[in-house]
Protein backbone atom coordinates (compact mmCIF):
# COMPACT_ATOMS: atom_id res chain seq x y z
CA UNK A 1 0.00 0.00 0.00
CA UNK A 2 1.31 3.41 -0.85
CA UNK A 3 -0.05 6.82 -1.48
CA UNK A 4 -3.82 7.34 -1.60
CA UNK A 5 -5.33 9.07 -4.62
CA UNK A 6 -6.92 12.28 -3.41
CA UNK A 7 -10.48 13.49 -3.87
CA UNK A 8 -10.67 17.26 -3.85
CA UNK A 9 -14.01 19.06 -3.80
CA UNK A 10 -13.72 22.49 -5.38
CA UNK A 11 -15.71 25.51 -4.26
CA UNK A 12 -16.09 28.32 -6.78
CA UNK A 13 -16.66 31.34 -4.57
CA UNK A 14 -18.26 34.55 -5.81
CA UNK A 15 -18.50 37.41 -3.31
CA UNK A 16 -18.57 34.99 -0.39
CA UNK A 17 -21.01 32.42 -1.83
CA UNK A 18 -20.33 29.02 -3.38
CA UNK A 19 -21.45 28.97 -7.01
CA UNK A 20 -20.89 26.61 -9.89
CA UNK A 21 -20.77 27.78 -13.45
CA UNK A 22 -21.53 25.49 -16.35
CA UNK A 23 -18.82 26.23 -18.89
CA UNK A 24 -18.12 29.24 -16.70
CA UNK A 25 -21.31 31.01 -17.72
CA UNK A 26 -24.55 29.83 -16.10
CA UNK A 27 -24.05 30.18 -12.36
CA UNK A 28 -26.08 28.51 -9.58
CA UNK A 29 -25.86 29.28 -5.86
CA UNK A 30 -24.67 26.36 -3.70
CA UNK A 31 -24.33 27.84 -0.25
CA UNK A 32 -22.08 29.31 2.41
CA UNK A 33 -18.46 28.29 1.76
CA UNK A 34 -17.62 27.75 5.41
CA UNK A 35 -20.58 25.42 5.89
CA UNK A 36 -19.86 23.59 2.66
CA UNK A 37 -16.18 23.16 3.58
CA UNK A 38 -17.15 21.85 7.01
CA UNK A 39 -19.47 19.28 5.44
CA UNK A 40 -16.82 18.10 2.97
CA UNK A 41 -14.31 17.73 5.76
CA UNK A 42 -16.75 15.62 7.78
CA UNK A 43 -17.41 13.47 4.71
CA UNK A 44 -13.70 12.72 4.36
CA UNK A 45 -12.42 15.12 1.69
CA UNK A 46 -8.65 14.82 1.32
CA UNK A 47 -8.21 18.49 0.54
CA UNK A 48 -10.41 21.47 -0.33
CA UNK A 49 -9.86 23.97 -3.12
CA UNK A 50 -11.43 27.43 -3.22
CA UNK A 51 -11.49 29.28 -6.52
CA UNK A 52 -12.35 32.92 -6.06
CA UNK A 53 -14.26 34.12 -9.10
CA UNK A 54 -15.31 37.42 -7.57
CA UNK A 55 -15.19 40.05 -10.25
CA UNK A 56 -15.68 43.19 -8.18
CA UNK A 57 -12.54 44.32 -6.41
CA UNK A 58 -14.30 45.63 -3.29
CA UNK A 59 -15.54 42.10 -2.57
CA UNK A 60 -12.12 40.48 -3.08
CA UNK A 61 -11.35 40.52 0.62
CA UNK A 62 -14.24 38.14 1.36
CA UNK A 63 -12.24 35.09 0.25
CA UNK A 64 -9.56 35.91 2.85
CA UNK A 65 -12.17 35.78 5.60
CA UNK A 66 -13.59 32.54 4.23
CA UNK A 67 -10.13 30.95 4.31
CA UNK A 68 -9.43 32.25 7.82
CA UNK A 69 -12.66 30.86 9.13
CA UNK A 70 -12.29 27.48 7.43
CA UNK A 71 -8.64 27.12 8.48
CA UNK A 72 -9.62 27.57 12.12
CA UNK A 73 -11.72 24.43 12.14
CA UNK A 74 -10.93 22.27 9.12
CA UNK A 75 -7.58 20.51 9.47
CA UNK A 76 -6.86 19.23 5.98
CA UNK A 77 -4.92 20.99 3.19
CA UNK A 78 -6.59 24.08 1.74
CA UNK A 79 -5.82 25.57 -1.67
CA UNK A 80 -6.94 28.99 -2.84
CA UNK A 81 -6.91 30.22 -6.43
CA UNK A 82 -8.30 33.12 -8.40
CA UNK A 83 -6.79 36.57 -8.55
CA UNK A 84 -3.32 35.52 -7.37
CA UNK A 85 -1.13 37.99 -9.25
CA UNK A 86 1.85 38.84 -7.09
CA UNK A 87 3.89 37.55 -4.19
CA UNK A 88 1.88 39.71 -1.77
CA UNK A 89 -1.31 37.86 -2.82
CA UNK A 90 0.36 34.51 -2.12
CA UNK A 91 1.58 35.69 1.27
CA UNK A 92 -1.87 37.02 2.21
CA UNK A 93 -3.58 33.72 1.38
CA UNK A 94 -0.98 31.61 3.19
CA UNK A 95 -1.22 33.91 6.18
CA UNK A 96 -5.00 33.52 6.17
CA UNK A 97 -4.47 29.76 6.53
CA UNK A 98 -4.20 28.40 2.99
CA UNK A 99 -1.56 25.72 2.47
CA UNK A 100 -1.27 26.23 -1.26
CA UNK A 101 -2.23 28.86 -3.78
CA UNK A 102 -3.20 28.19 -7.38
CA UNK A 103 -1.72 30.57 -9.93
CA UNK A 104 -3.38 30.68 -13.32
CA UNK A 105 -3.49 33.69 -15.62
CA UNK A 106 -0.65 35.50 -13.88
CA UNK A 107 1.68 32.61 -14.76
CA UNK A 108 0.87 33.04 -18.43
CA UNK A 109 1.66 36.74 -18.42
CA UNK A 110 4.69 36.37 -16.19
CA UNK A 111 6.09 32.83 -15.85
CA UNK A 112 8.86 34.10 -13.57
CA UNK A 113 6.16 34.82 -10.97
CA UNK A 114 5.87 31.07 -10.44
CA UNK A 115 9.60 30.85 -9.74
CA UNK A 116 9.49 33.86 -7.46
CA UNK A 117 6.56 32.42 -5.49
CA UNK A 118 8.16 28.96 -5.25
CA UNK A 119 11.47 30.47 -4.11
CA UNK A 120 9.68 32.52 -1.46
CA UNK A 121 7.26 29.95 -0.07
CA UNK A 122 8.46 26.57 -1.33
CA UNK A 123 7.17 24.50 -4.24
CA UNK A 124 4.76 22.66 -1.95
CA UNK A 125 2.72 25.87 -1.65
CA UNK A 126 2.51 26.62 -5.37
CA UNK A 127 -0.05 24.99 -7.66
CA UNK A 128 -0.20 26.10 -11.26
CA UNK A 129 -3.73 25.95 -12.66
CA UNK A 130 -3.87 25.20 -16.38
CA UNK A 131 -7.01 25.59 -18.46
CA UNK A 132 -6.49 23.56 -21.62
CA UNK A 133 -8.59 23.16 -24.73
CA UNK A 134 -8.16 20.64 -27.51
CA UNK A 135 -7.08 22.42 -30.70
CA UNK A 136 -6.30 19.44 -32.94
CA UNK A 137 -8.86 18.43 -35.55
CA UNK A 138 -10.29 14.98 -36.33
CA UNK A 139 -7.56 12.57 -37.37
CA UNK A 140 -4.72 14.86 -36.30
CA UNK A 141 -2.41 13.99 -33.38
CA UNK A 142 -3.96 15.32 -30.17
CA UNK A 143 -2.84 18.77 -29.18
CA UNK A 144 -4.07 21.13 -26.47
CA UNK A 145 -3.47 24.81 -25.88
CA UNK A 146 -3.87 26.84 -22.75
CA UNK A 147 -6.57 29.45 -22.40
CA UNK A 148 -6.95 32.29 -19.92
CA UNK A 149 -9.82 34.37 -18.55
CA UNK A 150 -12.06 31.46 -17.68
CA UNK A 151 -11.39 29.70 -20.95
CA UNK A 152 -12.21 32.63 -23.22
CA UNK A 153 -8.79 33.78 -24.41
CA UNK A 154 -6.47 31.52 -26.42
CA UNK A 155 -2.73 31.94 -25.89
CA UNK A 156 -1.27 29.69 -28.57
CA UNK A 157 0.81 27.94 -25.89
CA UNK A 158 1.02 24.14 -26.00
CA UNK A 159 -0.41 22.68 -22.78
CA UNK A 160 2.14 19.86 -22.40
CA UNK A 161 5.15 22.10 -22.93
CA UNK A 162 3.64 24.66 -20.60
CA UNK A 163 3.16 22.05 -17.83
CA UNK A 164 6.80 21.06 -18.10
CA UNK A 165 7.90 24.67 -18.00
CA UNK A 166 5.82 25.31 -14.88
CA UNK A 167 7.35 22.28 -13.15
CA UNK A 168 10.83 23.51 -14.10
CA UNK A 169 10.06 26.93 -12.63
CA UNK A 170 9.13 25.37 -9.29
CA UNK A 171 5.41 24.55 -9.36
CA UNK A 172 4.69 21.82 -6.82
CA UNK A 173 1.54 20.57 -8.50
CA UNK A 174 -0.54 21.04 -11.65
CA UNK A 175 -4.31 21.61 -11.50
CA UNK A 176 -5.34 20.64 -15.01
CA UNK A 177 -8.80 21.65 -16.24
CA UNK A 178 -10.18 20.61 -19.60
CA UNK A 179 -12.15 23.58 -20.90
CA UNK A 180 -13.87 21.28 -23.36
CA UNK A 181 -15.24 19.16 -20.53
CA UNK A 182 -15.78 21.67 -17.73
CA UNK A 183 -19.45 21.66 -16.73
CA UNK A 184 -20.41 18.99 -19.29
CA UNK A 185 -20.63 16.02 -16.87
CA UNK A 186 -19.31 13.63 -19.54
CA UNK A 187 -16.01 12.88 -17.76
CA UNK A 188 -12.44 14.19 -17.71
CA UNK A 189 -10.39 14.49 -20.89
CA UNK A 190 -8.33 11.48 -19.81
CA UNK A 191 -6.04 11.68 -22.81
CA UNK A 192 -5.06 15.21 -21.82
CA UNK A 193 -4.57 14.22 -18.18
CA UNK A 194 -2.39 11.28 -19.10
CA UNK A 195 -0.28 13.31 -21.50
CA UNK A 196 0.48 15.85 -18.76
CA UNK A 197 0.86 13.28 -15.94
CA UNK A 198 3.49 11.42 -17.96
CA UNK A 199 5.28 14.61 -18.94
CA UNK A 200 5.86 16.16 -15.51
CA UNK A 201 7.58 14.88 -12.34
CA UNK A 202 5.05 16.62 -10.04
CA UNK A 203 1.50 15.57 -9.03
CA UNK A 204 -1.37 16.31 -11.44
CA UNK A 205 -4.95 17.02 -10.36
CA UNK A 206 -7.56 16.21 -13.03
CA UNK A 207 -10.45 18.65 -13.31
CA UNK A 208 -13.38 19.44 -15.57
CA UNK A 209 -16.26 17.22 -16.61
CA UNK A 210 -17.10 14.91 -13.72
CA UNK A 211 -20.72 13.76 -13.90
CA UNK A 212 -20.64 10.43 -12.09
CA UNK A 213 -18.39 8.37 -9.86
CA UNK A 214 -16.96 6.23 -12.69
CA UNK A 215 -15.47 9.41 -14.11
CA UNK A 216 -13.39 9.79 -10.94
CA UNK A 217 -12.07 6.24 -11.34
CA UNK A 218 -11.28 6.90 -15.02
CA UNK A 219 -9.34 10.05 -14.12
CA UNK A 220 -7.01 7.91 -12.02
CA UNK A 221 -6.86 4.71 -14.07
CA UNK A 222 -6.99 6.11 -17.60
CA UNK A 223 -5.74 9.63 -16.92
CA UNK A 224 -3.00 8.66 -14.47
CA UNK A 225 -3.93 11.59 -12.21
CA UNK A 226 -2.69 11.81 -8.63
CA UNK A 227 -5.89 13.52 -7.52
CA UNK A 228 -9.34 14.24 -8.92
CA UNK A 229 -11.22 17.48 -8.45
CA UNK A 230 -14.96 17.94 -8.79
CA UNK A 231 -17.49 20.55 -7.84
CA UNK A 232 -21.12 20.21 -8.84
CA UNK A 233 -21.59 16.48 -8.15
CA UNK A 234 -20.75 17.20 -4.51
CA UNK A 235 -22.40 20.62 -4.08
CA UNK A 236 -25.85 19.52 -5.04
CA UNK A 237 -25.52 16.38 -2.92
CA UNK A 238 -25.78 14.06 -5.92
CA UNK A 239 -23.02 12.07 -4.24
CA UNK A 240 -21.23 12.42 -0.93
CA UNK A 241 -17.44 12.35 -0.75
CA UNK A 242 -17.75 9.13 1.23
CA UNK A 243 -19.74 7.46 -1.56
CA UNK A 244 -17.20 8.63 -4.09
CA UNK A 245 -14.32 7.17 -2.10
CA UNK A 246 -16.07 3.86 -1.54
CA UNK A 247 -16.82 3.63 -5.24
CA UNK A 248 -13.18 4.27 -6.07
CA UNK A 249 -12.00 1.74 -3.48
CA UNK A 250 -14.37 -0.87 -4.95
CA UNK A 251 -12.88 -0.16 -8.36
CA UNK A 252 -9.40 -0.88 -7.00
CA UNK A 253 -8.19 2.68 -6.49
CA UNK A 254 -6.25 3.27 -3.27
CA UNK A 255 -8.05 5.95 -1.25
CA UNK A 256 -8.16 7.17 2.34
CA UNK A 257 -11.36 5.75 3.85
CA UNK B 1 -2.31 26.98 32.67
CA UNK B 2 0.19 25.18 30.45
CA UNK B 3 2.13 27.09 27.86
CA UNK B 4 2.93 25.53 24.50
CA UNK B 5 5.52 27.31 22.37
CA UNK B 6 5.36 26.91 18.60
CA UNK B 7 8.83 27.88 17.44
CA UNK B 8 8.62 30.58 14.79
CA UNK B 9 11.68 31.29 12.74
CA UNK B 10 9.86 32.99 9.92
CA UNK B 11 9.63 30.00 7.63
CA UNK B 12 6.35 29.08 6.11
CA UNK B 13 2.92 28.97 7.53
CA UNK B 14 2.63 28.38 11.28
CA UNK B 15 -0.99 29.43 11.31
CA UNK B 16 -2.25 25.90 10.75
CA UNK B 17 0.06 24.39 13.36
CA UNK B 18 -0.91 26.89 16.03
CA UNK B 19 -4.62 26.69 15.15
CA UNK B 20 -4.59 22.91 15.35
CA UNK B 21 -2.77 22.95 18.70
CA UNK B 22 -5.24 25.52 20.03
CA UNK B 23 -8.06 23.32 18.79
CA UNK B 24 -6.92 20.30 20.83
CA UNK B 25 -5.68 22.29 23.85
CA UNK B 26 -8.34 24.94 24.46
CA UNK B 27 -7.10 25.48 28.01
CA UNK B 28 -3.46 26.00 27.12
CA UNK B 29 -1.71 29.19 26.12
CA UNK B 30 -0.27 28.69 22.63
CA UNK B 31 2.57 31.08 21.76
CA UNK B 32 4.01 31.41 18.29
CA UNK B 33 7.43 32.74 19.18
CA UNK B 34 11.11 33.02 18.37
CA UNK B 35 11.89 34.37 21.84
CA UNK B 36 14.50 32.31 23.70
CA UNK B 37 13.01 33.04 27.12
CA UNK B 38 9.48 32.13 26.05
CA UNK B 39 10.66 28.86 24.52
CA UNK B 40 12.73 28.14 27.65
CA UNK B 41 9.75 28.83 29.94
CA UNK B 42 7.18 26.89 27.90
CA UNK B 43 5.91 23.57 29.22
CA UNK B 44 5.93 22.02 25.75
CA UNK B 45 7.59 22.91 22.48
CA UNK B 46 6.37 22.32 18.93
CA UNK B 47 9.08 22.70 16.31
CA UNK B 48 7.62 22.93 12.80
CA UNK B 49 9.62 23.62 9.71
CA UNK B 50 9.33 24.19 6.01
CA UNK B 51 11.42 25.07 3.06
CA UNK B 52 14.82 23.82 2.05
CA UNK B 53 17.41 22.51 4.53
CA UNK B 54 19.85 25.36 4.08
CA UNK B 55 17.17 28.07 4.43
CA UNK B 56 15.82 26.31 7.47
CA UNK B 57 19.25 26.10 9.17
CA UNK B 58 19.95 29.72 8.27
CA UNK B 59 16.61 30.85 9.71
CA UNK B 60 17.29 28.91 12.92
CA UNK B 61 20.60 30.71 13.20
CA UNK B 62 19.28 34.16 12.18
CA UNK B 63 16.50 33.96 14.75
CA UNK B 64 18.87 32.69 17.46
CA UNK B 65 16.54 29.81 18.29
CA UNK B 66 19.16 27.06 18.03
CA UNK B 67 20.14 27.06 21.72
CA UNK B 68 16.51 27.16 22.85
CA UNK B 69 15.57 24.32 20.51
CA UNK B 70 18.52 22.18 21.63
CA UNK B 71 17.66 22.76 25.25
CA UNK B 72 13.94 22.03 24.76
CA UNK B 73 14.76 18.83 22.87
CA UNK B 74 16.73 17.67 25.93
CA UNK B 75 14.37 18.50 28.74
CA UNK B 76 10.67 18.91 27.86
CA UNK B 77 7.96 17.40 25.67
CA UNK B 78 9.13 18.27 22.18
CA UNK B 79 7.34 17.66 18.88
CA UNK B 80 9.19 18.14 15.59
CA UNK B 81 7.11 18.37 12.40
CA UNK B 82 8.31 17.87 8.80
CA UNK B 83 11.52 19.92 8.43
CA UNK B 84 11.43 20.02 12.24
CA UNK B 85 12.20 16.30 12.09
CA UNK B 86 14.79 16.46 9.34
CA UNK B 87 16.97 19.17 10.91
CA UNK B 88 17.41 17.02 14.03
CA UNK B 89 19.63 14.71 11.98
CA UNK B 90 23.29 15.09 11.22
CA UNK B 91 23.46 15.97 7.56
CA UNK B 92 21.15 16.51 4.58
CA UNK B 93 21.91 15.90 0.93
CA UNK B 94 19.74 18.93 0.10
CA UNK B 95 21.31 22.10 -1.38
CA UNK B 96 24.48 20.23 -2.29
CA UNK B 97 24.97 19.08 1.32
CA UNK B 98 23.84 20.85 4.49
CA UNK B 99 25.06 20.18 8.05
CA UNK B 100 22.09 19.97 10.45
CA UNK B 101 21.62 20.19 14.23
CA UNK B 102 23.07 16.69 14.74
CA UNK B 103 20.92 15.61 17.67
CA UNK B 104 20.69 12.16 16.12
CA UNK B 105 23.29 10.48 13.90
CA UNK B 106 21.99 9.88 10.40
CA UNK B 107 21.34 11.39 7.02
CA UNK B 108 18.54 13.07 5.10
CA UNK B 109 18.21 11.81 1.51
CA UNK B 110 16.24 12.64 -1.63
CA UNK B 111 13.70 10.13 -2.95
CA UNK B 112 14.95 7.95 -5.78
CA UNK B 113 13.87 9.36 -9.15
CA UNK B 114 12.53 7.53 -12.15
CA UNK B 115 10.19 4.91 -10.61
CA UNK B 116 6.72 4.35 -12.10
CA UNK B 117 3.45 3.24 -10.49
CA UNK B 118 1.03 0.45 -11.51
CA UNK B 119 -0.56 2.75 -14.10
CA UNK B 120 2.81 3.35 -15.75
CA UNK B 121 2.89 6.96 -14.57
CA UNK B 122 6.07 8.29 -12.90
CA UNK B 123 5.96 8.30 -9.07
CA UNK B 124 5.81 11.96 -8.28
CA UNK B 125 8.24 13.90 -6.14
CA UNK B 126 7.36 15.58 -3.79
CA UNK B 127 5.59 12.78 -1.99
CA UNK B 128 2.34 14.71 -1.58
CA UNK B 129 -0.78 13.26 -0.01
CA UNK B 130 -2.08 10.66 2.41
CA UNK B 131 0.10 7.64 3.18
CA UNK B 132 -0.24 4.89 5.73
CA UNK B 133 1.87 5.22 8.85
CA UNK B 134 3.05 1.86 10.19
CA UNK B 135 3.63 2.16 13.92
CA UNK B 136 6.94 0.52 14.85
CA UNK B 137 6.63 0.83 18.63
CA UNK B 138 4.01 1.29 21.33
CA UNK B 139 4.08 4.91 22.39
CA UNK B 140 1.72 7.30 24.21
CA UNK B 141 1.77 9.47 21.06
CA UNK B 142 0.00 6.67 19.15
CA UNK B 143 -2.80 6.36 21.68
CA UNK B 144 -6.22 6.24 20.01
CA UNK B 145 -4.66 6.10 16.52
CA UNK B 146 -5.07 2.89 14.56
CA UNK B 147 -1.93 1.33 13.15
CA UNK B 148 -1.67 2.12 9.41
CA UNK B 149 -3.79 5.26 9.72
CA UNK B 150 -3.17 7.71 6.92
CA UNK B 151 -1.46 11.04 7.50
CA UNK B 152 -0.78 13.92 5.11
CA UNK B 153 2.78 14.21 3.77
CA UNK B 154 4.55 16.82 1.63
CA UNK B 155 8.28 16.28 1.22
CA UNK B 156 11.05 15.33 -1.19
CA UNK B 157 13.63 14.24 1.39
CA UNK B 158 13.43 11.61 4.13
CA UNK B 159 15.52 10.70 7.15
CA UNK B 160 17.78 7.66 7.48
CA UNK B 161 18.71 7.47 11.18
CA UNK B 162 21.72 5.32 12.13
CA UNK B 163 20.05 4.14 15.31
CA UNK B 164 16.99 2.15 14.19
CA UNK B 165 15.76 1.89 17.79
CA UNK B 166 14.52 5.50 17.63
CA UNK B 167 12.17 4.73 14.69
CA UNK B 168 8.57 5.10 15.91
CA UNK B 169 6.90 4.58 12.52
CA UNK B 170 7.64 3.91 8.88
CA UNK B 171 5.91 4.73 5.61
CA UNK B 172 6.31 3.26 2.16
CA UNK B 173 6.62 5.67 -0.75
CA UNK B 174 9.09 4.84 -3.50
CA UNK B 175 11.06 3.09 -0.70
CA UNK B 176 10.19 2.42 2.94
CA UNK B 177 11.47 5.17 5.23
CA UNK B 178 11.28 6.31 8.87
CA UNK B 179 8.46 8.83 9.21
CA UNK B 180 8.53 9.24 13.00
CA UNK B 181 11.18 9.02 15.69
CA UNK B 182 10.89 8.85 19.48
CA UNK B 183 13.56 9.36 22.11
CA UNK B 184 12.77 10.12 25.77
CA UNK B 185 10.90 13.46 25.77
CA UNK B 186 11.19 13.97 22.02
CA UNK B 187 8.86 12.86 19.24
CA UNK B 188 9.20 14.02 15.66
CA UNK B 189 7.23 13.25 12.52
CA UNK B 190 7.70 13.76 8.78
CA UNK B 191 3.98 14.13 8.08
CA UNK B 192 1.76 17.09 8.99
CA UNK B 193 -0.53 16.25 11.93
CA UNK B 194 -2.05 19.72 11.66
CA UNK B 195 -3.30 18.77 8.16
CA UNK B 196 -4.16 15.13 8.82
CA UNK B 197 -7.80 15.46 9.91
CA UNK B 198 -8.86 13.31 12.89
CA UNK B 199 -5.72 11.16 13.12
CA UNK B 200 -3.56 14.28 13.13
CA UNK B 201 -5.63 16.04 15.76
CA UNK B 202 -5.46 12.92 17.93
CA UNK B 203 -1.66 12.91 17.67
CA UNK B 204 -1.52 16.59 18.69
CA UNK B 205 -3.88 15.87 21.56
CA UNK B 206 -1.63 13.02 22.66
CA UNK B 207 1.30 15.42 22.61
CA UNK B 208 -0.55 17.96 24.75
CA UNK B 209 -1.30 15.21 27.31
CA UNK B 210 2.07 13.46 27.06
CA UNK B 211 4.02 13.09 30.31
CA UNK B 212 7.35 11.59 29.28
Amino acid sequence: MGLAKRIIPCLDVDAGRVVKGVKFVDIRDAGDPVEVARRYNEEGADEITFLDITASSDERETIVHVVEEVAGEVFIPLTVGGGIREVADVRRMLKAGADKVAINTAAVFNPEFVKEAADSFGSQAIVVAIDAKRVSGEGEPSRWEIFTHGGRKPTGIDAIEWSQKMADLGAGEILLTSMDRDGTKIGFDNELTRAVAEAVPIPVIASGGVGDLDHLVDGIKLGGADAVLAASIFHFAEYSIGEAKQHMADAGVEVRL
Amino acid sequence: METIAVVDYNLGNLHSVSKAVEHVAPDARVLVTDDHAQIAQADRVVFPGQGAARDCMKAISDHHVEAAVREAAEVKPFLGICMGLQVLMEYSDENGGTPLLDLFPGQVRHFARGRVDDNGVPLKIPHMGWSQVNQAIDHPMWQGIDDQSRFYFVHSYYIVPDDKSIVAATTDYIDPFACAIASDNLFAVQFHPEKSADAGLQLLKNFVNWKP
